[in-house]
């Protein structure tokens, strides 16, 4: 056993962890995931569901484990008579009053009150024909709304908005079976970080109305993503419905994001689904723009880049787009005079008080760093007005991007109006967007971060890494580019 | 002495001595009676020779759970690195108690007095005395007292704050208490930490009830040995204690014995017993959140720490509850539920659902709609929600009804089979 560490054993399994671990995280070393309401990894312990009782030899009774420290030699066990029966009456405490609605509840399939009962609770009530409590429906805020009824009041809400963004608009109001998740009556739940109560909440009480009623959890496919919201970075899942993203969510990294995204993020997604998308490569020829296959395309490429080598070349990248994209985007104007640039959007920071160095942040780029570390500039301007006189501008993923060149322009892109500038392109090519492909970031502070295809792109689109892949090889640049 | 009535000759007068004498609330009156000395003394000694008179004593805490006093003063830091507080319990809500209220009324400075020698005990500088929300009377002669013994400045430097409550009868735990003083919900905190560790603000804290430091001034004068001595049962009980007796005995009361004093004496000779052609069937010895006791048990206690537990209740608060023959104790067992139902803080499952649904059942009972699976039921319940909580509101609502259910299943009986007039409450 490693020095400096915790021997116990929970569930007869020996696990080894530092001092001042919970019973309940040290059960996950075990394999054994407590059952639990009020606890959260990301939130203050407040130890008062007590699902999580468990025994502990040696202590006169059941202990919760979401709040007892680990000793050395401790021995937990979970699965014994009394721990069962303890959290089974917890269940059966909280299904009096819980309305059986799993049907038209958002939170059905992913809900922890299903999820125990169903693992942990009993099929029939013994609670008869009293009424069960009810409240109205609450609006909350911009994207959320209170189920009251649902609501099993483990305030894991009421301690996300009092510790971790700092801005206590919630708490238990009255006393009791009576109790319910009051709202400050002259504030609204608009946090920009606020939609995290609803992923926090355990049953089906706080509800996005961005989500509500749009899928039902089982229908979704989950993949791991990262927000292209802004620079932060933050770990998200896709969650997708026949191949339509649906709702974003965080996903923990305890580096970057901890358990939260904000409501920028969350809302950020939209965009992913948008059906005016330029589907097929299209080249000119006689003066207009005719759809065309891959082949003729890239060829048309790999000619116009042979035939101007040794020129000066412009790419104006979006820093949305991958590395591997920005790479090649470099890579493919080897022997060229190059000059790559991006602009950001910049919009307001919006810090989340409670966790160090995670914000919202000013600029709205997942990927400006990795940018900068391949050789962008930010100096657009600049770049734009060294695009007029360039043999050859590319311009990749930037439908606003108001360039003129007396060179040849080529366009990589998901979108195009029907007016932009890039319209006069000699070449477009139709790629994935961030949903579609594979690909990875660098967030504001360094970190290298992958995100994976989430759904397949449409018509002939490819990921742009792809595309100057291939593009390279015609050239003979693939070797190089490995 | 048994206030409002005339002393019996059986109690033993200390704390109650000036019970009705109001010259002895004000500084002056106050000082012609002894009052202060045992401060100026205290003030003279070292904090831990305080807290070893007191332990020596066998002082327990008079709030209800009995511990020794002596020894909680003695958890707090040996090495003072943070700022100590003292708080004083006088939210007493616990029903059937009115005794903290007394000592409130007529003896301001020897509370005053007490939470002084017990701050400079632990080294406070701030104690802070919460009084409970509907105490208006006392409310207003603590303040006048306090006003007056800060005028004279015998509190030296310490500074003691009166702190309303807002009628919550959880704020009498001693953690949530500490939670409403910061302004907080009055929701009980879970322990550890201990309030000697992280206490109100976070400081090492000790919570002592009004009884337990309206005695630490006659200790300090007296002497320890004199207060040992005030024993008539197990050495463990030392000194007097007020117990509130209510319900129906003819003369209720507060009645100062010594600690070991027969529960049967309290009520027949000095409560006069029940009401004339009636007979005792029931009492609750410590207030309503301990166990019920027969006739049988009742006549039987001793009144210490020991000797309640020995006949299945506790000591408690001392809060004495009587019922004669003519007591319905499925309506009484139901009129406790509901007040354990009305003021869970709703924090714990258990208990937040248990005690609602607990009164639901007894209601039904009461009026006849009761099942026969429900004095089951009802005992499931109460044993789910015994001992898995965050403090003892949970099992406060459930030692009545199983104690209850025990001992009187024929009247609960009786009502389940249609042999009872239905009681309709709502």
């Amino acid at each position: 056993m490693a020095d400096g560490l915790i021997n116990l054993t929970i569930d007869g399994v020996p696990v080894s962890v530092p001092p001042g671990t919970l019973v309940i995280e040290a059960a996950k070393q075990a394999g054994v995931l407590v059952p639990h309401y009020c606890y959260h990894p990301g939130l203050p312990v407040a130890g008062v569901c007590r699902m999580c009782l468990v025994e502990i030899e040696k202590a006169p009774k059941l202990q919760i484990a979401c709040a007892t420290t680990v000793t050395e030699g401790m021995v937990v066990k979970t699965q014994t008579a009394p721990a069962k029966d303890a959290r089974q009456s917890v269940l059966e405490f909280l299904l009096i009053n819980h309305p059986l609605d799993c049907p038209i509840c958002d939170q059905a399939g992913e809900c922890e009150l299903q999820d125990f009962v169903f693992q942990e609770g009993q099929a029939r009530t013994r609670y008869g024909e009293f009424a069960k409590r009810f409240n109205p429906v609450e609006d909350f805020g911009p994207d959320v709304l209170y189920v009251p009824n649902r609501c099993i009041l483990c305030t894991r809400c009421v301690r996300f908005m009092e510790d971790v963004a700092k801005e206590p608009v919630l708490n238990v109001s009255e006393r009791g079976d009576r109790a319910f998740i009051g709202i400050h009556p002259e504030a609204r739940l608009d946090h920009p970080w606020a939609g995290n109560v609803v992923d926090l909440c355990p049953v089906g009480s706080l509800l996005s109305k961005d989500f509500l009623h749009k899928a039902r959890a089982w229908e979704l496919d989950k993949t791991a993503s990262i927000c292209t919201g802004c620079s932060q970075g933050c770990n998200i899942t896709l969650d997708t419905r026949d191949e339509v993203v649906v709702r974003v969510r965080p996903r923990p990294n305890l580096e970057v994001n901890r358990y939260f995204i904000c409501d920028h993020g969350r809302m950020h997604y939209k965009w992913m689904n948008r059906g005016d998308r330029i589907e097929a490569p299209l080249v000119r020829r006689d003066g207009e723009l005719k759809a065309t296959d891959w082949d003729e395309a890239l060829d048309r490429v790999a000619g116009i880049l042979r035939g101007a080598e040794g020129r000066t070349a412009v790419a104006l990248v979006s820093p949305g787009a991958s590395s591997e994209a920005l790479a090649l985007a470099k890579r493919v104007f080897t022997g060229f005079t190059w000059t790559g640039a991006f602009q950001a959007v910049m919009g307001e920071e919006a810090p989340l008080a409670g966790i160090p160095n995670l914000a919202l942040r000013a600029e709205r780029a997942p990927n400006a760093k990795g940018a900068e570390n391949l050789g962008y500039t930010r100096e657009y301007a600049q770049a734009l007005a060294a695009a007029k006189s360039a043999a050859v501008v590319l311009v990749l993923d930037d439908p606003d991007c108001t360039v003129e060149t007396n060179g040849t322009l080529l366009y990589l892109g998901t979108i195009l109006g029907a007016d932009a500038p890039c319209r006069r392109a000699d070449v477009i090519l139709p790629i994935a967007n961030v949903a579609e492909e594979e690909g990875s970031f660098t967030n504001r502070d360094g970190r290298v971060q992958r995100y994976c295809q989430a759904k397949p792109a449409p018509g002939m689109a490819q990921p742009a890494a792809w595309v100057l892949g291939q593009v390279a090889a015609a050239i003979g640049q693939a070797e190089a580019a490995r | 002495m048994g206030f409002p009535h005339k002393s019996h000759p059986k109690e033993t007068v200390v704390l109650s001595q000036y019970f009705g004498d109001a010259e002895a609330r004000t500084y002056k009156g106050w000082v012609k009676r002894g009052g202060y000395e045992a401060l100026t003394q205290a003030l003279k000694m070292d904090p831990a020779a305080v807290t070893d008179v007191v332990k020596e004593s066998g002082l327990r805490g008079r709030g209800g759970a009995g511990f020794p006093t002596g020894l909680k003063w003695s958890f707090m830091p040996k090495e003072k690195k943070k700022p100590h507080y003292l708080c004083v319990n006088a939210d007493e809500s616990e029903p059937g108690t009115f005794k903290d209220r007394e000592i409130m009324r007529w003896t301001p400075h020897a509370l005053l007095e007490g939470t002084a020698i017990a701050a400079h005990a632990i080294r406070a500088e701030i104690a802070y005395i919460y009084i409970r929300g509907e105490f208006t009377e006392p409310w207003t002669i603590m303040e006048h007292a306090l006003a007056e013994a800060n005028a004279a400045g015998v509190f030296g430097g310490i500074k003691i704050y009166l702190h309303r409550g807002a009628g919550a009868y959880i704020c009498g735990e001693e953690t949530a208490l500490m939670n409403s003083i910061e302004g907080k919900r009055g929701n009980p905190r879970i322990k550890p930490p201990f309030p000697a560790a992280a206490g109100l603000f976070g400081m090492p804290t000790t919570i002592n009830n009004v009884e337990t430091l309206a005695a630490v001034p006659h200790i300090i004068t007296r002497g320890a040995a004199w207060y040992k001595g005030l024993c008539l049962s197990n050495p463990k009980s030392t000194g007097t204690k007020l117990f509130s007796v209510c319900g129906h005995v003819q003369r209720p009361g507060n009645y100062e014995v010594t600690l070991g004093f027969p529960l049967k004496d309290l009520l027949y000779d000095m409560c006069g017993g029940p009401p004339a052609g009636r007979t005792l069937k029931a009492c609750i010895p410590g207030g309503s959140s301990v166990p019920i006791l027969t006739r049988e048990e009742t006549e039987a206690t001793l009144l210490d720490y020991e000797g309640v537990v020995a006949q299945g209740s506790m000591l408690g608060s001392g809060g004495v509850i009587v019922f004669d023959d003519s007591a319905d104790m499925v309506y009484q067992i139901m009129r406790l539920a509901r007040f354990y139902a009305h003021e869970s803080c709703a924090q714990c499952t258990q208990c937040r659902e248990g005690t609602a649904w607990t009164t639901k059942i007894m209601e039904r009972i009461l009026a006849g709609q009761g099942k026969t699976k429900d004095l089951d039921l009802l005992l499931d319940l109460s044993e789910n929600m015994t001992g898995k909580t965050i403090c003892v509101l949970s099992d406060s609502c459930a030692a009545p009804i199983v104690s209850g259910i025990k001992k009187f299943r024929g009247e609960f009986e009786a009502y389940l089979a249609g042999k009872r007039q239905p009681v309709m409450v709502g």
